[in-house]
């Protein structure tokens, strides 16, 4: 281990540790609203990345047919709920192509720009509006009916979504993996460190995606309200903020996420169906160093996963997974001994 | 609504139960447990497909096929042998594809006293496989051929990159034990799993190494990751892949990357390349003829040949056993063991199988073909 491993280590445990922060990001932000501990968030960069992959073979993405399929079902099932509330015909198909139109305009375009192998980033764009609106179909299927039960509840069920929606992968993309191409061929030589496009781009993405978010939690009226459900959901309805409606925003914003994060690991490696699993379980494990609530303490337990895997690998390949999940264990045992929390149950 | 649901569910079970005593009716019974998902369900959706290309009937008896899905899970595959025992009165189990879930069922089918034709190459402790016939060559067969190439090709020094699980542990066995004979010494040994995000930091230790060669131990899609990463850090060796990487996802995956690999495999998937003396050649071309006219061209793989050899075993052994006693009985069973270990030399389109009653694995230690990837496609080495 000389200075230049040990910088070209550093600089791959960063780069993935970048991707990890954006999950861990989006699992704290669901965690906060809606105190679902969202197991599938690496599901959501399967898709993205498997998406773009299939895109770029000229084949038409599975994609497509389990959006449909989502939102034809939350359209059957919202009809059902509100005929039986009494609605009239009008406020129910006005409701009908609330949810339908998006998904269905994606799809057609995709369905007709597929077979022509489209550019990158229009196989991109498509990509990311493909996979968000799966993250509110998802919250309205599994979470919405729960949103009172309890934490475990909430967890079980993810567990469950997580499945399910793995399951489901593996029959719209099959079983073979995908790697799509670099958004940005260019090598740059920095001493003994070769920055590919890629990382850049990665970089980039996660720090704009940062700033962003704290744009918008900050100045913005949702992002107010957002923080507020978190804070207190009695609280906040009595204020006349919508719980449920906070609950599609976060869960759209975790599925954006998810989506962007895929674009962003796609080229390094090949993504399978089930990939997203353990991707997203590293981004759990920095969200459990930030303790599920803090989101600069997520970004930095993140990066350190990252490092830590990177140099795991380099010392100790075999056990490169036990090193990195056992990690989880002092943190645990330290934030429990810091913290006294009361029970919320 | 509970009450319509209570008819939905009696309606249902009863179908079920419709179903399984047709099936059971039938003449020549196949219990078939497939990994169709999980993470082994890259090779037992093929298998699956080839199984629809199967004959009807083997020598006069009408088949019947029962195909259940294990998940990847051993747990699954035994609970699936035990139902194709008890319930379904199978003659012949077929699967799984994934070797631990092959070996959890072997003792199944030892146990029930019926034929198991394991689609995975499963390690058996002796004495215990006497119920188990493998269609897939033995890790010990491959090996054999690479480093018989190693050695040509003057290579001294070898590292190791492999899966983190049982595939890649059998590999590193015969890679080390062999090493010495053919006067190599193993310089770096590093492992990954599928789903990793990069192997960056394993590559970098390969290329401080400097081997001559690396064995890159990984199966289909998954393969190619490594090949990228040591490229990337500057590897300028040659690289070998062993026969779970013996599919076009290599080339789809890996581009340019993986240009001059060597990858190991059996004669199935190049029977355009094989010489006409060669006693695969017949059925290799059949198989791929047959499986890409259904499923597209270049969609052949090894999981799929296995699978159409196995037709070929039965449709030599069944003939035999049938002499002695009918399908659905104890004797058949028992007569269609002995009459695998009977048939002796059978070409195959993997290469020629003959059971004995000592070697339940069949194929010969020259089975092993070589290939190279030249502009994206396979080509022969010899």
């Amino acid at each position: 281990m000389d200075f230049s491993i040990a910088s070209i280590l550093l600089l791959d445990g960063v780069t993935n540790g970048a991707v990890y922060a954006l999950l861990a990001m989006a699992i704290v932000l669901l965690f906060a609203v809606t105190r679902v501990i969202f197991i599938p968030q690496g599901e959501f960069v399967a898709f993205g990345a498997l998406t773009v992959g299939m895109f770029q073979a000229g084949q038409l993405p599975g994609t497509i047919w389990l959006l449909l399929a989502m939102a034809v079902v939350v359209a059957v099932l919202d009809t059902f709920e509100q005929l039986r509330a009494g609605l009239g015909a009008a406020p129910i198909v006005r409701h009908l192509l609330r949810i339908l139109a998006l998904p269905l305009i994606v799809c057609a375009v995709s369905w007709w720009i597929a077979p022509s192998k489209p550019p990158l980033l229009v196989s991109a764009l498509l990509t990311m509006l493909l996979v968000t609106p799966m993250g509110p179909l998802v919250y309205r299927l599994a979470y919405r009916s729960l949103a009172d039960a309890s934490v475990l509840v909430l967890l079980i069920v993810s567990v469950g979504v997580h499945f399910a929606l793995t399951g489901l992968g593996l029959l719209f993309f099959g079983a073979e993996g995908f790697r799509t191409p670099p958004f940005w061929d260019a090598r740059f030589a920095v001493g003994p460190l070769m920055f590919s496009g890629q990382t850049l781009i990665t970089f980039f993405a996660s720090a704009a995606l940062i700033v962003l978010l704290w744009l918008f939690f900050e100045r913005t009226l949702y992002g107010k309200a957002l923080r507020a459900t978190a804070v207190n959901r009695l609280g906040a309805r009595l204020m006349g903020i919508s719980t449920t409606a906070a609950g599609a925003l976060s869960f759209t914003m975790a599925a954006f996420i998810g989506a962007l994060s895929g674009l962003l690991i796609g080229p390094t490696t090949t993504v399978f169906y089930d990939s997203g699993f353990l991707i997203g379980l590293k981004g759990f494990v920095a969200a459990v160093f930030a303790g599920l609530a803090s989101y600069p303490a997520a970004a930095i337990g993140a990066l350190g996963v990252g490092i830590l895997e990177s140099f795991a690998s380099f010392w100790a390949s075999a056990f490169k997974e036990v090193i990195v999940f056992t990690a989880i264990l002092p943190v645990l045992l330290w934030r429990s001994l810091r913290d006294h929390h009361a029970d919320e149950e | 609504m509970l009450k319509r649901i209570r008819r939905a569910a009696v309606l249902a079970a009863t179908m079920v139960l419709a179903f399984t005593t047709t099936t059971a009716r039938a003449d020549l019974t196949l219990g078939i447990s497939l990994p169709l998902s999980g993470p082994g369900s890259g090779l037992g959706i093929p298998i699956k497909n080839q199984l629809a290309l199967w004959p009807q009937s083997i020598a006069g008896e009408k088949i019947s096929m029962i195909i259940l899905d294990d998940a990847t899970d051993p747990a699954n595959g035994v609970k699936n042998a035990r139902r194709f025992l008890t319930d379904d009165k199978v003659d012949v189990i077929l699967g799984s594809a994934i070797t631990p879930v092959a070996i959890a069922m072997a003792a199944v089918a030892a146990e029930g006293e019926t034929v198991q034709l394991s689609l995975s190459p499963a390690a058996l402790p002796p004495g215990k496989d006497r119920w188990t016939f493998r269609l897939p060559q033995s890790a010990e067969v491959m090996a054999h051929a690479v480093l018989e190439h190693m050695k040509k090709a003057n290579i001294k020094t070898v590292g190791f990159i492999g899966y983190n699980d049982a595939y890649g542990e059998v590999w590193l066995n015969e890679l080390q034990t062999r090493a010495p004979a053919a006067g190599m010494k193993v310089v770096a040994v590093e492992r990954f799993a599928r789903a990793d995000t990069s192997v960056t930091a394993q590559a970098l230790k390969i290329v401080a190494a400097n081997p001559d060669a690396v064995l890159i131990v990984a199966t289909g899609s998954g393969a190619a990751m490594p090949e990228k990463g040591l490229v990337e850090r500057g590897y300028k060796g040659k690289m070998y892949q062993t026969h779970a990487a013996a599919t076009r996802d290599l080339m789809r995956i890996g581009g340019k990357d993986v240009e001059g690999t060597y990858v190991v495999s059996g004669p199935a998937l190049i029977g355009e390349l094989l010489s006409d003396s060669n006693p695969s050649k017949k059925a290799a071309m059949d198989f791929a003829q047959q499986y890409e006219k259904a499923y597209g061209a270049g969609s052949r793989n090894q999981f799929a040949a296995h699978t159409y050899d196995a037709a070929i075993l039965l449709g030599k052994a069944v003939p035999l056993a049938l002499k002695t006693a009918k399908p659905g009985t104890k004797e058949f069973r028992a007569a269609l063991r002995d009459a695998l270990e009977k048939i002796g030399p059978t070409p195959v389109s993997h290469g020629v199988i003959n059971y004995t009653p000592t070697d339940h694995w069949g194929f010969t230690l020259d089975t092993g073909v070589m290939l190279k990837v030249v502009n994206g496609d396979w080509v022969l080495e010899r």
